[in-house]
C-alpha cells in the first residue's frame, strides 16, 4: 500500500474517531480549561504553518515567486471580507498572472 | 424531513452555508491532485474524513513530500476540535446507534456553527442536520468537479494553482485569529515552521507547532 494511501485511510479512521468520542463520552473528560485553551491555538499554528510552508517552501528550500504574491492577495481580499471561494480564485490569478507573464 | 414555513430561516440559513462552503471542496480536489493524489484518493478524504482542514493538511504535507505519519498526526489534531462539537451536540441530538455514527461524521465547523445560533432545540436539531448533509453533499459534489478539473491541468502553477493551497490555508486560519495574541503566535507558527523546513523531513516543521499552542495554552 502506498503512503498516500496509508494517510487518506489512516487520517479517515483517526477523523471518525475524534468526532465520535465527542458524542460518547461523559462531558467533564473534555470540558477542562487548559484542553480548551489549548485545542483552539491548535488549529491556528497548525494552519499557519501550513500558509507558511505552502508559500514558500520547495522541497527543503525557502524561495520567494508567485505563490507569495497570491498569498498577499488573498489576504487582502481577507481583510475586505470577501468569500472563500473569491480568496481562493483571487490568489490563483494573481499567481498565475505572475508564473505565466514572467 | 419536511420544511416549515416558520423555519424557513434555519433552511436558508444552512442552505446557503453548505452551499458555499461545498464550492470550497473545487478548491480542495483540485489540491489533492495537484498534491499527487488520484481521483479516487482525493473523492475519499472527502468522503470519509470529512473535514476540510485536515484534509488540506493531508494532501499538503503528502505532496511536500512528507511522511503518512505526520500527515496522520497533523490531521488528528486539526479533527480534535471536532469532539469538542460532538460533545455540545450529544445532548441536542440525543442519538444512539447508527444516528449517531452518522451524526459523528456531519460533526464539523459549518454544522455546529448554525446549529448553535439557533434558540430552541428544534432548531438546533433542525440546522445541524440540514447544514450537516448540505455540506457533506455539496463538498463531495465539488471536490470531485475540482479534482476532474485540476487532473486535466499540465502543470498546477499555470492556473495558479500553487497559490491556491497556501490561500485555503489563509482562508481557515484567518476568521481564527480574534486577537493581537492570537495573530502573533500565528507569526510565531509561521516562522518555527519555515526555519525546521532546511534540517528537518517534510511534514515535521508542521506538527513541531503544536509546542507553541501548549506553551501559550497553558496558563492563562
Amino acid at each position: 500500500m502506498s503512503a498516500i494511501w496509508i494517510a487518506v485511510i489512516g487520517s479517515s479512521i483517526t477523523a471518525f474517531l475524534n468526532k465520535y468520542i465527542g458524542h460518547s463520552v461523559p462531558e467533564k473528560w473534555l470540558d477542562r480549561p487548559r484542553f480548551k485553551r489549548i485545542n483552539t491555538l491548535v488549529p491556528i499554528v497548525l494552519l499557519s504553518a501550513l500558509v507558511g510552508v505552502q508559500t514558500f517552501a520547495t522541497k527543503k528550500e525557502i524561495v520567494i515567486d508567485q505563490r507569495f504574491a497570491g498569498v498577499l492577495v488573498a489576504l487582502i481580499a481577507l481583510k475586505l471580507k470577501a468569500s472563500f471561494p473569491i480568496v481562493v480564485a483571487s490568489a490563483a490569478i494573481t499567481s498565475a498572472a505572475i508564473y505565466n507573464l514572467f | 424531513m419536511s420544511i416549515k414555513p416558520k423555519n424557513d430561516a434555519v433552511a436558508r440559513t444552512s442552505l446557503s452555508v453548505a452551499f458555499t462552503v461545498g464550492l470550497y471542496g473545487a478548491a480542495f480536489g483540485a489540491a489533492g491532485v495537484t498534491a499527487g493524489f488520484t481521483i479516487l484518493q482525493t473523492c475519499l478524504l472527502s468522503i470519509l474524513l470529512f473535514s476540510g482542514a485536515s484534509q488540506f493538511a493531508v494532501v499538503g504535507i503528502m505532496g511536500a513530500g512528507g511522511s503518512a505519519i505526520s500527515a496522520i498526526a497533523t490531521a488528528t489534531l486539526l479533527g480534535f476540535r471536532n469532539a469538542l462539537y460532538g460533545l455540545q451536540m450529544a445532548p441536542i441530538l440525543k442519538v444512539t446507534g447508527l444516528k449517531r455514527i452518522l451524526s459523528a461524521q456531519i460533526t464539523i465547523d459549518e454544522s455546529t456553527a448554525v446549529s448553535t445560533l439557533q434558540e430552541n432545540d428544534v432548531d438546533r436539531k433542525r440546522g445541524f442536520y440540514l447544514t450537516g448533509i448540505g455540506v457533506y453533499i455539496f463538498w463531495n459534489l465539488f471536490t470531485y468537479l475540482g479534482a476532474l478539473g485540476a487532473s486535466a491541468i499540465g502543470d498546477p502553477a499555470v492556473w495558479g494553482l500553487d497559490a491556491a493551497v497556501p490561500a485555503a490555508f489563509c482562508g481557515l486560519v484567518w476568521p481564527r485569529l480574534k486577537d493581537k495574541k492570537q495573530f502573533l503566535i500565528s507569526a510565531l507558527a509561521i516562522v518555527l515552521a519555515l526555519s525546521l523546513t532546511p534540517i528537518t523531513a517534510a511534514g515535521i516543521p508542521i506538527i513541531t507547532t503544536v509546542l507553541l499552542a501548549i506553551i501559550f495554552g497553558w496558563k492563562k
